[in-house]
């Protein structure tokens, strides 16, 4: 695979309409965390068209097998084995080579190991609940985990958030940085959470949800889910690159 | 100037969560023995060339309590204004220096702070010079999509008069909101994420 030129245009501008926006009561937290001036538009920089690299010697090679990062030697978490893979693509559709992708998550059972959660779900001793992958040549990603379970938070009296993992992608560019979460196909619990209802436009939650990918199940060990994640993309010219660079 | 049309939609945001810390710097929450150290908590080390400051600031919401359980990331350019980044094509940055920065705020204080260096000037797009800034990246619980600003210096009043950013800002108190105030080697900039000094954010 011959080596690329790095990309060094502008970003599409985002599309905040696509995008939830930042005030929404449903979700109580938003009210007092959400600006009410209008943000100001800006020209790309080399401020935002530039960021960091991430080499694969950054991370460790357990780093995304969540079944096994934390637990003891020769045991593993609990719950349902899962493999969840997929593309990190820019908007034009490329794959992007490099990226780094965290993820985090609840148990099995929807219990987060942290000193703030308060549910009474169990902790798992051998689940720690973070990963991290950076992406290949064409952009692929993939990691072990088991099925989250999903949880009750205090928002309305009863809601719960369905089944997620949550994902931070690191691109290229500092204006490409992008935190979401992944749901499950057929989880009920999706319509119905104040939090994914910040996105207002039905095709948008639904890029959010990861079907159940049988060709990649691997019998009698795991099942498999496809999350393909999009970042923005970059202005290309002709002036900057030549043709085949497209 | 040709340019190429997007194709796909970008992915949704969604928020970073309660819980952003137990992901992206696990260690400081107590999960341990999964990664070695954190990733962006050091951005220098002996050899980086280039004026010594630290950064610190609280993230606070609309009642102006501080906010606990936010992570910022800052991203600059080195002493001489070059990124250390592929995209960066007028020459070498300093290999001593990450350019890249991430710190949970404190768990009650939502306190943060980076130690790094004073950036060299970057030109904008024009070809002028922008005054010497560091660009906060900022998620928590209860913000949707990912909050874009920057932090510019207190001494570098000459710079900032001049910089294209700062003169779409364009109203003097806001403006105010993007700049540190310094103290010895320590810049102080507070995120005030709503109210009368809300800290301007940008569409980038
Ligand atoms: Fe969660």
């Amino acid at each position: 695979m011959q080596k690329k030129e790095p990309e060094t245009g502008a970003f599409f501008p985002r599309d905040r309409t696509w995008q939830p926006i930042a005030y929404t009561p449903w979700y109580k937290t938003s009210i007092l965390r959400s600006p009410q001036k209008a943000l100001i538009s800006l020209n790309n920089t080399l401020s935002e068209i530039t960021g960091p690299v991430f080499g694969h010697s950054t991370i460790g090679e357990a780093d995304n097998d969540l079944i096994h990062n934390f637990a003891k030697p020769g045991e593993s978490a609990i719950g349902p084995r899962i493999i969840v893979h997929g593309r990190v693509i820019d908007e034009r559709g490329h794959g992007v080579a490099g990226a780094l992708v965290e993820f985090w998550q609840a148990n099995a059972g929807g219990r987060y190991r942290h000193k703030n959660e308060g549910y009474l779900a169990a902790l798992d001793p051998n689940f720690g609940g973070c990963g991290r992958s950076i992406t290949d040549e064409q952009g692929y990603y993939s990691f072990r985990t088991v099925r989250p379970g999903p949880y009750p938070w205090p928002n309305g009296v009863n809601d719960w958030r369905p089944a997620h993992i949550h994902f931070s992608i690191f691109g290229h560019g500092f204006a490409q940085r992008l935190i979401t979460q992944m749901y499950f196909e057929g989880d009920p619990l999706i319509w119905k959470c104040p939090i994914v209802r910040t996105i207002s436009d039905e095709n948008a939650v639904r890029s959010l949800i990861a079907p159940l990918d049988m060709e990649n199940t691997i019998p009698m060990d795991a099942q498999a889910y496809h999350f393909d994640i999009v970042l923005r993309g970059r202005r290309s010219t002709l002036f900057e690159n030549r043709l085949e660079g497209n | 100037m040709t340019t190429y049309p997007a194709i796909v939609k970008e992915t949704p945001s969604q928020t970073a969560g309660p819980y952003v810390h137990i992901g992206l710097t696990p260690n400081h929450c107590g999960i341990t023995g999964v990664y070695d150290a954190d990733l962006g908590i050091e951005m220098v080390n002996d050899k980086t060339k280039g004026e010594r400051i630290n950064i610190q600031g609280r993230v606070l919401d609309g009642s102006g309590a501080p906010v606990a359980d936010a992570l910022v990331e800052i991203w600059q350019a080195d002493s001489s204004g070059l990124y250390n980044s592929p995209a960066e094509r007028r020459g070498e940055a300093d290999p001593n220096f990450t350019g890249w920065g991430r710190c949970p705020t404190n768990g009650e204080s939502g306190v943060y702070s980076f130690a790094t260096i004073k950036p060299g000037r970057v030109p904008y797009v024009d070809g002028r010079l922008m005054a010497p800034h560091i660009t906060f990246w900022i998620v928590a619980r209860g913000i949707n999509l990912g909050l874009q600003t920057r932090m510019y210096f207190g001494d570098e009043a000459e710079a900032n008069a001049m910089d294209p950013v700062l003169e779409k800002v364009r109203q003097p108190d806001r403006i105010e909101t993007l700049i540190a105030a310094r103290k010895g080697n320590v810049f102080g900039f507070d995120i005030r994420l709503q109210g009368d000094r809300e800290t301007v954010f940008f569409d980038i």
